[in-house]
């Protein structure tokens, strides 16, 4: 969908000449997140705008639906793509309303359909229409603004964003609340993103692909997995962290680890059946299922081979419990508060899903590492 | 008395009339000359420098160099040179503040607007000159107080206003027109001030209001 073909910016200035982008070689599918990812002045910004043309390239193309953009007038490959600028630049004169509304204008749009387009676009990015909808841009906070700068890239449906750190305004606890919106909004729109970041988190967590940059230069274009768990170069292996191991694990839910299919034991079953369900599975505790399967407790092996009787009479409260959906940091979190290794998955309604233990996560996250092993 | 009155109401009318034609071609000059340099610096910087020199030709020269020019056509005194002149002088306001406030519209703002696929006239109608009206009718202020004094030398040229006063008090050494005259212009450009500083502050888009 976005291929930029050995782009390059060299800016010449009094001071001396700076390669801002450097032979720059990607592509981006229709639908993903890519987030352009580097130090501060490491040409993300410049690479963005090169393909708007904000910015001339000094050489190389940028291609868009597979036509280069120097084929488009300005003005009609602009109003394909919506764009977040790094500095807002919400304009002061306008109501937010007017703001997000000006393509849609532009577009020549009528009034009633570019003003539900407003509301509809204000809910979409959590601020309450029936008070935003007619303020003016000074009377946002900076987070409120940048949303607003979001609302209106997005107004007349491009099918490509360009977004230059959206999110850069905003606390870190609205910012996850926001990211997660606006992942939940990607799901149903599909656009075409390329997104400026310099925080490896933000990356990780947005992206279905993540170009790291060094001075101009597209160091490593890969999904954010691999950047975690084979990063090119010590540059990238020092700027994605030396804990990027742990950042993988936001990469993946419970669900794809757990055992699903987890032995069990009803609360009427005895403590000797238990055991020898322990024997056989290699468990060394077995959650108790009520009638239906919710999970309502747990046996230890310690427990069943001392005493005798039910396990509806020996079982211990869960201490913790995760969702399927939930990701293995979460998890892993869990299991470090509670002093535990395993944990029982359930659903909202407390049905026993699945087992997940912190060896099967282990063994997940180094399935990368042995595959590459064996490719060598 | 009566009939005085009545003098000096016709006079400031004819005073009122006179600014306001010249400022508004001024501003019909002005305005689209500010915006046109702001995209050639160097055209700038020699349209500024052009219209500040003008500026420091005394008014009474201005009209003594208009006079043979201006009587090749028939209007080597009166109506015409007034408003030319006035129109000459007002002219480093108007187009300094334009330009200043059109250049100084924020980078980021002028970035968005492009982004968004918007030509420049596009930007020039919904964005610069929205966000440059108080700026220019700043220039505006400044060009119609001062015009309003230049024009009482005007009617040294026989164009009328309430200079009129001013000019036969000083020949008929008569100190009540004189002062009449004095004081009508400071009223009157007292008054057009507080007129344009509503003005100014009714064209200035709600957004940009301190709160
Ligand atoms: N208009 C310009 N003229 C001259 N040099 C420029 C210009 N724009 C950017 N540069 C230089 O190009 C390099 C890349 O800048 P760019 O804005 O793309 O960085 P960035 O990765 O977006 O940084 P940040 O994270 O700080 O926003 C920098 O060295 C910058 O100084
Ligand atoms: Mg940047």
């Amino acid at each position: 969908m976005i291929r930029l073909d050995n782009l390059t910016k060299i800016f010449e200035t009094k001071e001396g000449t700076t390669v801002a982008a450097d032979h720059v070689n990607m592509e981006v599918q229709e639908g993903e997140i890519c987030i352009l990812l580097g130090p501060s002045g490491c040409g993300k910004t410049t690479s963005l705008k090169m393909v708007n043309r904000i910015v001339p390239p000094t050489s190389g193309r940028v291609f868009l639906g597979g036509k280069d953009t120097t084929d488009y007038d300005t003005i009609t490959l602009r109003r394909q793509i919506g764009y977040v600028i790094q500095q807002i630049g919400l304009f002061p004169n306008m109501t937010i309303e007017d703001n997000i509304g000006v393509v849609p204008r532009m577009l020549g749009w009528d009034r009633q359909r570019t003003a539900k387009r407003a509301l509809e676009l204000l809910e979409m990015v959590a601020l309450d229409p029936a008070i935003f909808l007619k303020r003016y841009p000074k009377e946002l906070s900076g987070g409120q603004q940048q949303r607003v700068g979001v609302a209106r890239a997005l107004a007349a449906d491009p099918p490509v964003l360009l977004m230059d750190e959206p999110f850069g305004a905003i606390d870190p606890i609205n910012r996850e609340i926001i990211q997660d919106e606006f992942l939940k909004m990607q799901k149903q729109l599909g656009k075409t993103i390329l997104f400026v970041s310099h925080d490896i988190d933000e990356a990780v967590k947005m992206g279905d692909k993540i170009a790291i940059f060094r001075a101009g230069k597209l160091e490593q274009f890969d999904t954010p997995d691999n950047v975690l768990a084979h990063p090119a170069n010590s540059f990238i292996a020092d700027f994605v962290g030396g804990d990027r191991t742990l950042k993988r694990l936001r990469l993946l839910t419970v669900g794809e680890v757990m055992d699903a299919e987890p032995p069990r034991v009803k609360a009427d079953d005895s403590l000797s059946s238990a055991l020898q369900l322990m024997n056989d599975t290699d468990y060394d505790n077995l959650i108790v299922v009520g009638p239906r399967g919710r999970a309502q407790g747990v046996v230890y092996r310690s427990v069943a081979e001392g005493r005798q009787g039910l396990c509806n009479d020996h079982h211990s409260g869960l201490k913790a419990t995760v969702r399927e959906s939930d990701d293995l940091r979460t998890a892993v979190s869990q299991m470090f508060a509670h002093d535990l290794t395993w944990l029982p998955v359930v659903d909202d309604e407390g049905f026993y899903k699945g087992y997940i233990t912190q060896r099967g996560i282990t063994h997940t996250l180094g399935r990368t590492y042995r595959d590459a092993e064996q490719g060598a | 008395m009566v009939d005085n009155f009545d003098q000096i109401v016709m006079r400031t009318l004819e005073h009122i009339s006179l600014v306001g034609v010249a400022i508004g071609l001024a501003i019909l000059t002005g305005v689209p000359i500010g915006i046109a340099i702001t995209q050639n610096e160097k055209a700038a910087n020699i349209v500024l420098y052009v219209a500040a020199i003008m500026m420091t030709i005394p008014s009474i020269a201005l009209f003594g160099i208009m006079i043979p020019v201006l009587s090749k056509v028939g209007h080597g005194i009166g109506y015409v040179p007034a408003v030319i002149a006035v129109l000459l002088y007002s002219q480093l306001p108007i187009i300094r503040n334009t330009y200043t406030a059109i250049h100084n519209v924020d980078p980021a703002l002028r970035e968005a607007a492009r982004g968004m696929g918007m030509s420049s006239l596009q930007r020039l109608r919904m964005v610069e000159i929205p966000l440059a009206i108080p700026v220019i009718m700043g220039g505006v202020r400044s060009a119609v107080v001062m015009s309003i004094g230049i024009m009482a030398i005007a009617a040294y040229i026989g164009a009328g206003g309430l200079g009129t006063f001013i000019s036969r008090g000083i020949s008929q050494t008569d100190a009540r027109q004189l002062i009449t005259g004095a004081v009508a212009v400071s009223f009157l450009a007292i008054a057009a001030d507080f007129f344009l500083v509503w003005l100014q502050s009714r064209l200035t888009p709600a957004g940009l209001k301190r709160a």
